[in-house]
């Protein structure tokens, strides 16, 4: 038998004797290592706890009150009042429900669809022509403008919104999972697997799909903030959420006539939408940086 | 390489297959009639008939795709069915603004992106890099439209520099003109240039460290040579190719900044249809851009051997 080098001996009871850190003192390293996780991950917190206790600090977001029309922020209205008297502060705050329904909706459907598209695409060849042929296709179609004729045809409900915003999301989404699978397909484990007569099913689960995920959260915060952005783009067209519900790009397209006199309303719901994007932005570079540190190098 | 040019032309066509079929397919695929829908809540039932007439809906589903593409190859977009003019005018009398605003935003963007991506990269980790990094994620996440109405605010309204809204064409004087799209284009742009600046400052920071760099330093050049000749003319494949990506971007902020700026262009006509379901000008305008997002591509693609000549098809 062979003895094991004095300094491995020496290198395991050292690891021994050390105690392992505790779950805060990781934590706190990993956010001294990654703080725009924890900057974007706060903030986009933040904008969540606000609208989902929107309901306990703000008042009705649909109480017309004539008298106060277009009165500017003070103490009664926060942030100033529309041209029906509605508070914007509290439409605001409501406003975010469905934006960050919305983006967490697109990005979860898109990421599972799209997911299992580009891990068929990648590992079967004779899908992948199809397939990748018809994603170019949605790809070419600008993606508001898709979402747009949709929401035109399907008429205005947050389902079609999500639904608008999710087709011209996902062959981004296949894409990315395409060129993951292709690369692990050539992976020696996977040959190995497929030489013990591991099946298709179990293959693309078990040891592709693992490796994708890391890319893919990275990937799921970006199409969360691009679903953000195009839902305000679309209700600030009159093409999206229903006017009667309190979107941010409803509240700014009410904002656009009154602009002159009444910037207010216009001015706090984009406040809102640009951070929200902003964290989800933030959040997700922190992401690709802390699973990712061959691109966290180069960018 | 005219081989490659020919192959490359003929990958366009199934792209442009698909977009054609799914832009067709966007009326059939929406749940109940076509004609139903087109026609509105409160259509009689005449109309809704008259609709299905015009645009040969009571057709088999075969039949209408072919006699669309054979129209389409023609040069026919079809009928506008609010206005009755046909598609490719109206694309045509709103084509000059859009042009100019997307043209204008491109040169801007270029302009101002890539000497900061430059800045950022041969002065990484310093003050200005960082203060670059900083413009490049808050660009990305503030809406065009919030920008927008932030400048006019400032600009047009408080200070009074510029129109707060309108287009003056280019007939009508260069001033005018100048005056009524610096706002949009700077609005529009800002979201270009921090997408082209932080491709712009990764990729030349990857040359940097090339050694043909060392060797161009030992020789004594000087920086503008070192970044200009040699490091920005390799770093240039990764940056055209965003530029490219970016058209996307592009296209759905001008379909906005129009909005906004109230720009009688193409996006604000695809707006007026979409309030008005006029079916035929969404398709013609999504067919449009759609046709110039790939062609820029394409045209971008063949690009790389001039920036590149190591790139060989």
């Amino acid at each position: 038998m062979v003895d094991a080098p004095v300094d491995s001996v020496l290198a395991a009871e050292l690891e021994e004797e050390r105690p392992r850190p505790g779950l805060l003192a990781r934590a706190r390293d990993y956010a001294r290592r990654h703080p725009t996780v924890v900057i974007g991950g706060g903030l986009l917190l933040i904008m969540a706890i606000v609208a989902i206790i929107a309901p306990l600090i703000a008042p009705d977001p649909l109480r017309l009150n004539p008298i106060n029309r277009l009165k500017p922020p003070g103490e009664k209205f926060w942030f100033g009042a529309d041209f029906l008297g509605r508070d914007v502060y509290a439409r605001t705050v409501y406003g975010g429900q469905i934006s960050l329904i919305v983006g967490l909706a697109v990005a979860a459907v898109s990421t599972v669809i799209g997911l299992a598209i580009g891990l068929t695409a990648g590992y079967v060849r004779w899908v992948d022509a199809i397939v990748m042929r018809i994603m170019d296709g949605l790809m070419a179609i600008p993606g508001v403008l898709l979402a747009i004729a949709l929401i035109s045809l399907a008429g205005a409900s947050v389902t079609n919104v999500i639904i608008a915003i999710t087709i011209p999301e996902v062959p981004r989404v296949v894409r990315l999972v395409r060129a993951v699978v292709l690369t692990v397909r050539e992976q020696p484990y996977v040959e190995a697997a497929v030489s013990v007569g591991t099946r298709l099913p179990k293959i693309l689960v078990k040891h592709i799909l693992p490796n994708t995920l890391a890319p893919l959260i990275v990937q799921a915060t970006y199409v969360c903030a691009s679903a953000v952005v195009i839902e305000a783009i679309l209700s600030f067209l009159g093409a999206g959420t229903p006017p009667e519900i309190p979107s941010w790009g409803n509240i700014m397209a009410e904002g656009r006539t009154y602009f002159q006199i009444a910037p207010w309303m216009i001015f706090f719901p984009g406040i809102f939408l640009a951070i929200t994007v902003l964290a989800v932005n933030i959040l997700g570079d922190g992401l690709r940086d802390s699973l990712d540190p061959r691109i966290a190098r180069r960018m | 390489m005219y081989a490659y040019i020919a192959r490359r032309l003929l990958a366009t066509l199934p792209v442009m297959a698909v977009v054609g079929i799914a832009v067709f397919l966007l009326l059939h695929l929406t749940p109940g009639d076509p004609a139903v829908v087109i026609a509105g809540d409160y259509a009689r039932p005449e109309d809704i008939a008259k609709i299905r007439e015009r645009l040969g809906l009571n057709r088999p589903l075969y039949i209408q795709f072919f006699s669309w593409v054979g129209n389409l190859i023609q040069g026919d977009l079809g009928t506008s069915i609010f206005s009755n003019l046909p598609v490719s005018k109206l694309i045509g009398q709103r084509l000059e603004p859009t042009l100019a605003l997307a043209i204008a935003t491109i040169v801007f963007a270029i302009l101002v992106a890539v000497p900061m991506g430059v800045i950022a990269a041969w002065k990484a980790g310093s003050l200005a890099d960082r203060l670059i990094m900083v413009f490049a994620v808050l660009g990305f996440s503030v809406p065009v439209f919030v920008i927008g109405y932030a400048m006019m605010w400032l600009f047009s309204i408080t200070l009074g520099w510029f129109p707060v809204q309108g287009y003056k064409p280019i007939g009508d004087g260069f001033w005018p003109f100048l005056q009524s799209i610096t706002l949009p284009t700077v609005a529009l742009g800002i979201i270009y240039v921090a997408l082209i600046a932080r491709i712009t400052r990764a990729s030349m920071l990857e040359v940097l460290t090339e050694d043909y760099m060392r060797t161009a330093k030992a020789k004594g050049l000087d920086n503008n040579t070192l970044l200009i000749r040699h490091a920005l003319r390799n770093a240039s494949v990764p940056i055209v190719t965003i530029i490219g990506i970016g058209v996307a971007l592009l296209i759905g902020g001008v379909v906005v900044t129009e909005s906004v700026f109230n720009i009688p262009g193409l996006g604000r006509l695809t707006i007026d249809a979409v309030l008005r379901r006029d079916y035929p000008i969404i398709q013609g305008v999504i067919l449009i851009f759609s046709g110039a997002y790939v062609f820029v591509n394409l045209a971008i693609d063949l690009s790389y051997t001039i920036l590149d000549p190591r790139i060989r098809y």
